[in-house]
């Protein structure tokens, strides 16, 4: 069972907002159905005064993402555009008393819609550049596209530089196993071998140097 | 209101007459059955009762066949790497696409060492591919490796007879039984079946005791080693309370089969007769015809499964979902997805599995909660329109990043 928040059971159990708002002049639909959430977002804005005036939610999905969804809807309605705008998915969750780490993406695909919302208004077309990985590291809510990036962009080779930057494998180390699998799987795309032996590239080794021991990265990474 | 329970292939109560059993070994009978005194004397002799009791539920040949472990996973992991060990020149693995993690995860990990896995595909009744079993049955192959009932969907497979084309090859056969033991009839001895996984808190002994039956003879290498305990075979100083509960539980499964298979029978059929009956679009799972009496899993279309659990458990009934999110996994259960269910309806799978202690009451109340739980579910649903599913739903609704 997930540790849900009162706020999320409360918002889940009595959804605000829900269904299509009549003539609406703004739809966000993002999410994906293979992973089992998706929504449908859509707006009444004031033309005059880019105020939003009504706000609507569909949702396909789980728990925290009604609660997500609904939340989202009461946040925005009496925002203007450009207010609203800079709702970013920690103050959907926020907003929920906070979500498990597995479930963080329901406040990212709420922010999603928004956005593709607002486009949709503006007749842009929202495109969407994140993609989500399997969940690796648990303490920080980070998936596996993200850290495979990460490696790709700044050639890293341990485990400990994944930490220095995504924070990932930094808390309780359960997921290093996990780690060591993508260092292995994109490093060989590079024909390179993954050495548990390697030793840390820059970053790490500068947070080293300036007299943090891996085991303060750690207890700063997790906020202690 | 009383909870309803019916999430019994998660894992069962205890039945009180086994927790009676039990309790005077966790107090005054606590001495290792080793030990060359009386603490341990009496205990060693519960032990092999126990063991009888489970030779009988299994109807093995020999008591000695019966290996007691620490769950159903350490079972079927030690099955699979003895017969790894036992033949190194063997490289190949037969197993299914809707096997539990428990093998699923070993067969992976040896993948990575350079074993060739076959993975058995399902039909949309979730039906495994024979012929596909008979093409890969060869002497490269260390072990095949085939659940006897899936936990999600009970659907049963022919172990029987696959065992038989297993030892016409010469190929070691091990079932994960761990969803069949207590609810069918199983008669080893005169079976081909080489290794057999169970777990105890199925079947309504305690969680942390499993077993694995080895056939006297087949080759065998131990996962733990150490101590003399079980022969040798699995090392460590017994979980005597958990053993002895086994035993009993064993015994009462034997007691209650006729139960399972009728009574129990009878009221998976009312709910599932009922739900059908009240609920448009939705179907059952799996191979109808052909599964565990106890089992009932289906799909609810266009609503997802966490949600609906997450409802029906304010009203305290408790089931679970194949859905993607009640794992906190990006897809939802390869078994739904191996039968080809589409995602519509796979993440709003939910499977209502129950035992010899669920009653008509507590079926027809769930008959009565259900209907306007996935109502209500899917009155938030974007697929779903006014009075039903809104026309051609992946068009209508078919969002970014799908
Ligand atoms: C088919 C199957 N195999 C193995 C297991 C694992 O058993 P245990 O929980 O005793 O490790 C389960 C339990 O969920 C199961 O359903
Ligand atoms: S799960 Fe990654 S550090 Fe805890």
């Amino acid at each position: 069972m997930w540790d849900y928040s009162e706020k999320v059971k409360e918002h889940f159990f009595n959804p605000r907002n829900v269904g299509v708002v009549r003539d609406a002049n703004a739809t966000g639909e993002v999410g994906s159905i293979s992973c089992g959430d998706a929504l449908r977002l859509t707006l009444k804005v004031d033309p005059e005064s880019g105020v939003i005036q009504e706000a609507g939610f569909q949702t396909f999905g789980c728990g925290s993402a009604v609660a997500s969804s609904s939340v989202l809807t009461e946040m925005i309605i009496g925002l203007t555009l450009d207010e609203a705008e800079r709702i970013n998915n920690d103050d959907i969750a926020n907003a929920l008393g906070g979500l498990p780490p597995e479930k963080m993406h329901c406040s990212v695909m709420g922010h999603e819609a928004l956005q593709a919302a607002i486009a949709n208004y503006r007749g842009e077309v929202w495109k969407d550049d994140h993609e989500e990985g399997a969940l690796i590291c648990k303490c920080f809510a980070i998936d596996a596209v993200k850290i495979e990036q990460t490696i790709r962009d700044h050639g890293l080779r341990t485990v400990q530089d994944v930490t220095g930057y995504t924070k990932a494998g930094g808390g309780c180390s359960t997921c290093h196993e996990g780690i060591e699998e993508l260092l292995t799987r994109v490093l060989s795309e590079k024909g390179e071998a993954f050495d548990p032996e390697n030793h840390a590239t820059e970053a790490s080794a500068s947070a080293k140097s300036a007299g943090l021991p891996p085991m303060n990265i750690r207890a700063m990474a997790m906020g202690e | 209101m009383k909870p309803i329970y019916m999430d019994n292939n998660a894992t069962t109560c205890v039945d009180p007459r086994v927790v009676e059993t039990m309790l005077p070994f966790l107090t005054e009978q606590f001495g290792n059955p080793s030990s060359m005194h009386r603490f341990g004397d009496q205990v060693g002799r519960a032990l092999k009762r126990a063991r009888e009791q489970v030779q009988s539920l299994l109807g093995a040949e020999h008591a000695s066949e019966v290996i007691f472990t620490s769950c159903g996973t350490e079972s079927d992991s030690t099955a699979i790497l003895s017969a790894v060990r036992a033949q190194p020149q063997r490289r190949e693995i037969i197993t299914t696409e809707v096997e539990h993690p428990a093998v699923l995860n070993v067969c992976e990990q040896l993948e990575k060492e350079g074993y060739t896995i076959h993975r058995l595909g399902v039909d949309g009744q979730g039906r495994l591919d024979l012929a596909h079993y008979r093409e890969v049955l060869s002497d490269q192959v260390a072990v095949a490796s085939i659940m006897w009932a899936n936990n999600e969907t009970g659907t049963l497979f022919p172990v029987e007879s696959m065992a038989e084309m297993a030892r016409a090859k010469g190929v070691m056969f091990h079932t994960d039984a761990v969803q069949a033991v207590g609810k069918l009839p199983i008669d080893l001895k005169y079976t081909c079946i080489d290794m057999l996984s169970l777990s105890g808190h199925k079947l309504h002994a305690p969680k942390g005791v499993g077993v694995l039956y080895v056939r006297r003879g087949l080759r065998f290498r131990p996962l733990l080693r150490g101590g003399h305990q079980e022969r040798g075979r699995r090392a460590g100083t017994e979980n005597v309370p958990g053993i002895i509960a086994l035993g009993r539980a064993a015994e009462l499964a034997l007691t209650h089969m006729d139960d399972e298979r009728r009574r129990v029978r009878v009221l998976r059929d009312r709910l599932e007769t009922g739900l059908l009956e009240q609920i448009p679009h939705a179907f059952v799972t799996g191979d109808v015809d052909n599964r565990l009496p106890n089992t009932l899993n289906i799909a609810f279309e266009y609503i997802e499964g966490e949600s609906i659990l997450l409802m029906l458990n304010q009203q305290g009934i408790a089931a679970s979902s194949g859905s993607a999110c009640t794992s906190g996994s990006l897809e939802p259960s390869h078994v739904m997805r191996a039968m080809g269910i589409p995602y519509t309806a796979a993440h709003g799978s939910v499977r209502f599995s129950l035992s010899r202690f669920n009653t008509q009451e507590e079926v027809d109340r769930v008959i009565q909660v259900m209907p306007d739980i996935v109502a209500r579910l899917r009155k938030l649903s974007p697929y779903w329109g006014e009075d039903g599913p809104v026309e051609d739903p992946e068009q209508a609704f078919a969002p970014a990043y799908a």
